[in-house]
């Protein structure tokens, strides 16, 4: 048996070998999406259900006074529109992830890593098909949401882009990192009491930080620890036309090392790909 | 329906048959302690039908997986069409369709859709991809269920959808991972049909894992694969007369036996 001394002729992909890909995965991504319209629905549902019926009821307990970056007092419902946004590409990049999971163990996932085009590049692209999904159920809500007195500067809905489009991509990318170390869909409940409930609740979705600080100084330290904290501030200064840049930087350094995380999980010779195959085959 | 399809290499014949179309040298693959592959060695040709043999647990599936590069290679070289798994990995999986042995179709997706995600995957843009799909779909005899969601093929029909899909490219190296599986006898001599009909006519290797000997013909190439090592190589006519038989069952019994005796066992 003969080793080869020469090689089929070379030729790299173009440009448009790119696009091509990219596009083929956005395209199937929101196929998959449109195809699932309970999960359209639910994903909207659960900010609605904080908005109508946490937010009215909390509303007279909690008293915001003003802060960054709003320059008047606000409702309670504005005060947490954006940690409920953050909150719905946090579930997405988790279903993102489940859906990796899941593709994974029926084999689907197989079709997107034998393809020829580098891995990482494959990843990327399944990260901003994520972060697409994510934009269409954070503008649904959004529309919602001004007829529910939630009218942020039209211009804001414009800025809040470039961040929705960052946090989608951290979020999705830790969701990438997670489903790289989870073998099979049962696992993947715990990642709710891992991850979601406490990254949701250690943040200043609900709470101003501020407020945190005078019932636990321990707490503020971990939610100040806490990328998604810097997610929803992010959202909630863009989404009036301002930077944080201090959220800004946190959630740009989390993006980059979720992803690079990610990249090298499901690298073959890293990460997943070493352990041994699940249900028989060998 | 001959298209500028990016997967596609023009070369001339006497080029082709000398480059192995798959080779695999001295690959062992362990999981923790487990020892799955021991320096695995063979090579399948251009235009030839190699079967890879071997019982439940032999390491077929594990060697499928680190020639598509789901698996990093710990020890040893892969190279498809001379072009080396590890260092060029785009070169190489260029050359390769697979069909895995689970289901790797979305089942919510139409047939069509399925084809052209996957021909996006291979960079071949919208126009030659529909074109092409709309080919292949013509091949395997399923043009009128284009439209027809996964979900709703048998498994014969699914089979035969994702070998259209691993040849969408035109990749000139067809892997195969038991993919009669579950599939009743008619389906199953159509697919093996329709492969030899591909090698015969577009001169492509094939690798076939199985464990189904029936599946194998007189003029076939065999490797054996047994508890993680190739025990054989070679024709089916060799492996005969290197254990002095009369038909490859008996074949297979005696070399697997014997090793098992000799404790070649993991």
């Amino acid at each position: 048996m003969s080793t080869a001394n020469t090689v089929l002729p070379a030729r790299g992909f173009g440009i448009g070998g790119y696009v091509t890909c990219l596009t083929g995965i956005l395209w199937r991504e929101s196929l998959r999406f449109l195809h699932q319209r309970e999960r359209f629905i639910s994903a909207l549902v659960r900010p609605l259900v904080w908005l109508f019926i946490f937010a009215a009821g909390f509303r007279q307990v909690l008293g915001i006074s003003i802060i960054p970056p709003y320059e008047t007092y606000i409702l309670y419902e504005v005060y947490i529109a954006p940690g409920l946004i953050a909150m719905i590409q946090l579930f997405n990049g988790m279903q993102s992830s489940l859906s990796m999971v899941y593709d994974r163990e029926m084999g689907n996932m197989r079709t997107l890593l034998v393809s020829p085009l580098p891995r990482w590049f494959l990843l990327l692209s399944k990260l901003l098909a994520g972060t697409l999904v994510s934009l269409l159920q954070v503008f649904a809500f959004l529309l919602i949401a001004w007829f529910w007195d939630i009218t942020p500067p039209p211009l804001g809905y414009l800025t809040v882009l470039p961040a929705l489009i960052l946090c989608g991509l951290m979020l999705g990318a830790l969701g990438m990192l997670i489903s790289s170390g989870i073998r099979q869909l049962e696992n993947f409940a715990g990642v709710m009491n891992f991850v979601i409930f406490p990254m949701f609740f250690a943040s200043s979705a609900l709470y101003p930080l501020w407020r945190v600080q005078e019932g636990s100084p321990l707490l503020y330290y971990v939610c100040l620890c806490n990328p998604f904290t810097h997610a929803v501030e992010l959202i909630r200064f863009a989404l009036y036309g301002q930077i944080n840049w201090l959220s800004l930087a946190v959630v740009a350094a989390c993006t980059a090392m979720f992803t690079l995380g990610a990249i090298l999980a499901y690298d073959p010779g890293r990460g997943f790909a070493r352990r041994a195959p699940a249900g028989g085959e060998t | 329906m001959e298209q500028d399809l990016p997967g596609s290499q023009h070369m001339p014949a006497s080029e082709s048959a000398a480059i192995p179309a798959l080779s695999v040298t001295g690959v062992s693959h362990a999981y923790g302690h487990h020892h799955a592959l021991a320096d695995v060695s063979f090579d399948v040709a251009s235009g030839r039908f190699t079967a890879l043999l071997g019982l439940n647990g032999a390491g077929k599936s594990t060697l499928v997986s680190l020639i598509t590069r789901l698996y990093g290679i710990q020890t040893g070289h892969i190279s498809i069409f001379g072009h080396d798994i590890d260092r060029a990995p785009g070169l190489a999986l260029r050359q390769l369709g697979v069909v895995f042995q689970p289901r790797t179709l979305d089942l919510d997706l139409s047939v069509m859709q399925n084809l052209l995600y996957h021909a996006a995957l291979q960079g071949i843009a919208r126009g030659g991809a529909r074109a092409r799909s709309t080919d292949m779909l013509a091949r395997i005899g399923l043009t009128e269920r284009a439209d027809s969601k996964v979900r709703a093929l048998s498994g014969g029909q699914m089979r035969r959808v994702e070998i259209a899909r691993a040849l969408l490219h035109r990749p000139r190296l067809l892997l195969l991972d038991e993919a009669t599986v579950g599939l009743d006898v008619e389906a199953r001599a159509d697919i093996l049909r329709h492969i030899r009909l591909l090698i015969a006519d577009e001169g492509i290797g094939v690798l076939w894992a199985t464990h189904l000997l029936d599946e194998i013909s007189a003029d076939d190439d065999v490797v054996i694969l047994h508890h993680g090592r190739v025990l054989t190589r070679g024709a089916v006519s060799h492996i005969l007369s290197q254990t002095e038989t009369s038909d490859l069952d008996a074949g297979f019994r005696r070399l697997t036996i014997a090793a098992d005796r000799r404790g070649d066992a993991r």
